[in-house]
């Protein structure tokens, strides 16, 4: 039983002969496959075979093209020093181009021409990525879900990167590459655009991260409570309900009063992650273009509470004359 | 396999952990609170006991000077050379001498400014910045009461000893670059302990020496042109309050009400006192500190041939009020103190 309650996946399939897919694919899958014990603690033991094709290879090169640019930026920006390259990495940036440039088609290089590049080839990566995605979907004659959810971060991508600046007329308002300057970027603009936690959109956004969160482990804690019945078999009981089904709408009903099914369930969980960039790219796209302080925004509209002040009226000294 | 990455996972935890141990900086409980705003705004100034004794204890006050005695012939009739301290008596003029090289020099006495041989003659550089310095305590005393009130600055206030005082800024070079075509960032991208360890720019303090705007925040709930400030312009005036909240030892709720930073009426009073701190630094770097390049050897001056000036860290020190509210300058009306009554 404990089987069942292990953080890592107690069951581990090594077939005497690597799955080789699907008839009908026309792929070549006869060599290169694997199997290895750590991946199989998280996934699937089988690694490979890996198959790229015309799109996986030119979205790789892409990619590999941006990450080069991105990481040799950075490494000169400490003088090629290896040990500040790591040391430092985290704070590591390729800055957009400055205000000035406005909507310049390309930047001088080191001010911000490498941030435009890196830019236009890891969006064709992701693009071509997603092409890859759905046209592998329609070979194996799947739906293409997926392809569409990973457009929903796309879309998200596409909003903060492109679309957005170019409504605001500068690439500066765009997000630079670098952990800690993408999430300082972050941080400044919702305080230049007054505060992003009055965006409405911002707002569905996070209630559909938090719902995807909660969703995704009680999806996962359902299936792992009734997998002693199968409920593991998820697609067959969503047409065929057995006992694991029937339990564990049982369980819902009982300890929630209203379950979703076997299938309902995965809808569910695929529109609230769908959701989550959706509706924070809309929320992004309308910052600065159409609303430029959402603080006050909200204000107007009566969603920001007002609180008792504890001091007398604090005025703006810059409103007698003084302009700072 | 399994026992080999069950023993592997062990090492890297424990490995994780050791460093994070030595490296997260953290601080010791209990950590002291106080409410500043309205109850739930989460409007809280945080401290701790050992960072208080601390505070404490890097302002401790002076050793005290006895007051200069009333009367007698003015210090320009008894010695040559007095250009600035011309309305003090004598006594005044000594005792005043005295408190300085206690504030500024103490361990290189009288000789750090003055020729020995002969105290009239202007040969030494730290004369001639002495006496500017002095005009600015007097103009700050007399002028920026919208900021240092009735307490006050003395030289002890920046200098506490220290013939250059330890908190003052110049240009930089920012971090070594290759340079050619590679991207500069503007500066940014280097953790630096001026811009509270941010990927921000490793300069806050520009904003300081010249007329930039500071504010970004839109005063429109709707989008009135599309000249508004650039995120560029907010993360510089955000390392600046970085910056300014370090030097004052506090956090962004002490001035502001963090829900929207550019709303005066959400604001606490204390951004009235600092709005007119960032006016008066400005006044004093473009006045007083800036100029003094032409005077100050080349050793004195920053990679880019700039001199030191101020911002809010040179006073405050990590304290909110300078030397914890203690006002010295009342004790020293020739340096236009207001006497307590």
């Amino acid at each position: 039983m404990s089987a069942f309650e292990n953080i890592y996946t107690q069951v581990q399939v090594w077939p005497e002969k690597p799955e080789l897919g699907v008839a009908g694919v026309p792929v070549e899958r006869e060599k290169g496959a694997l199997f290895n014990y750590l991946a199989g603690v998280v996934g699937n033991a089988q690694i490979g075979p890996i198959y790229l094709g015309t799109l996986g290879v030119l979205s790789a090169l892409c990619g590999f093209i941006a990450i080069e640019i991105i990481g040799l930026n950075m490494w000169a920006s400490v003088h090629w020093s290896p040990i500040e390259f790591v040391r430092q990495l985290p704070w590591l940036a390729l800055e957009p181009p400055k205000p000035e440039c406005g909507l310049c088609v390309l930047a001088p290089l080191n001010e911000g021409g490498w941030w435009q590049m890196a830019g236009f080839f890891l969006t064709m990566s992701i693009l071509l990525w997603w092409w890859r995605m759905y046209r592998r979907a329609k070979v194996l004659g799947l739906g293409t879900h997926v392809a569409w959810a990973f457009a929903s971060a796309i879309w998200l991508f596409l909003v903060l990167g492109f679309i957005r600046p170019l409504l605001m007329g500068h690439w500066s308002e765009a997000v630079p590459f670098g952990i800690f300057p993408h999430l300082d970027w972050t941080a400044a603009f919702s305080i230049r655009y007054g505060n992003l936690f009055y965006n409405p959109f911002h707002m569905l956004s996070i209630a559909f991260l938090y719902g995807s969160a909660v969703l995704f482990a009680m999806h996962g804690a359902t299936i792992l409570a009734v997998g002693r019945y199968g409920g593991e078999r998820e697609v067959e009981q969503m047409i065929d309900r057995g006992t694991a089904a029937e339990r564990a709408a049982l369980f819902w009903r009982w300890t929630m009063g209203f379950n979703a099914t076997m299938e309902s369930i995965h809808r569910w969980a695929w529109w609230f992650a769908v959701l989550v960039p959706f509706t924070g790219g809309i929320g992004i796209l309308l910052t600065g273009t159409v609303v430029d302080n959402w603080y006050l925004w909200g204000i107007q509209h009566g969603i920001a509470p007002a609180y008792p002040h504890l001091w007398p009226p604090v005025i703006d000294p810059a409103a007698t004359g003084a302009v700072q | 396999m399994k026992l080999a990455a069950a023993f592997l996972g062990v090492v890297i935890a424990s490995l994780l952990t050791i460093a994070m141990l030595f490296t997260a900086g953290w601080v010791r409980p209990p950590i002291l609170s106080t409410q500043v705003g309205f109850r739930g705004l989460a409007m809280n100034q945080l401290t701790t006991p050992a960072a208080r004794s601390k505070l404490e204890l890097a302002n401790a006050l002076p050793e005290a000077v006895p007051p200069a005695e009333p009367g007698g012939p003015l210090a320009v009739d008894t010695y040559k050379n007095v250009k600035v301290l011309t309305d003090l008596t004598t006594v005044q003029f000594n005792t005043l001498m005295a408190a300085i090289t206690t504030w500024v020099a103490p361990n290189e006495g009288c000789g750090y400014c003055h020729n020995t041989d002969n105290l009239a003659d202007d040969g030494i550089y730290a004369k001639t910045v002495a006496r500017r310095m002095i005009q600015m305590t007097r103009h700050v005393n007399k002028d920026w009461k919208a900021h240092v009130a009735n307490t006050g600055v003395v030289c002890w206030t920046c200098h506490r000893g220290n013939p250059v005082p330890a908190n003052v800024w110049t240009n930089g070079m920012g971090w070594p670059q290759a340079g050619g075509f590679a991207t500069t960032n503007y500066g940014m991208g280097h953790p630096d302990a001026a811009n509270g360890s941010t990927a921000m720019t490793q300069d806050p303090y520009t904003a300081l020496n010249d007329k930039s705007v500071i504010r970004v925040q839109a005063t429109k709930a709707l989008p009135a042109n599309s000249n508004g400030a650039s995120i560029f312009a907010t993360e510089q005036t955000y390392s600046l309050m970085i910056a300014m909240s370090q030097g004052l030892g506090v956090n962004c709720v002490f001035c502001h009400n963090s829900r929207e930073f550019g709303q005066w009426p959400e604001s606490t009073p204390q951004r009235l006192t600092a709005w007119h701190g960032i006016q008066m630094v400005r006044d004093l770097n473009g006045a007083y500190l800036d100029p003094l390049k032409t005077v100050l050897p080349a050793s004195r001056l920053g990679p880019l041939g700039d001199a030191p000036k101020l911002n809010c860290a040179t006073c405050h020190q990590g304290a909110n009020k300078p030397l914890l509210g203690v006002s010295l300058a009342k004790d020293y009306p020739e340096l236009g103190g207001t006497p307590a009554k």
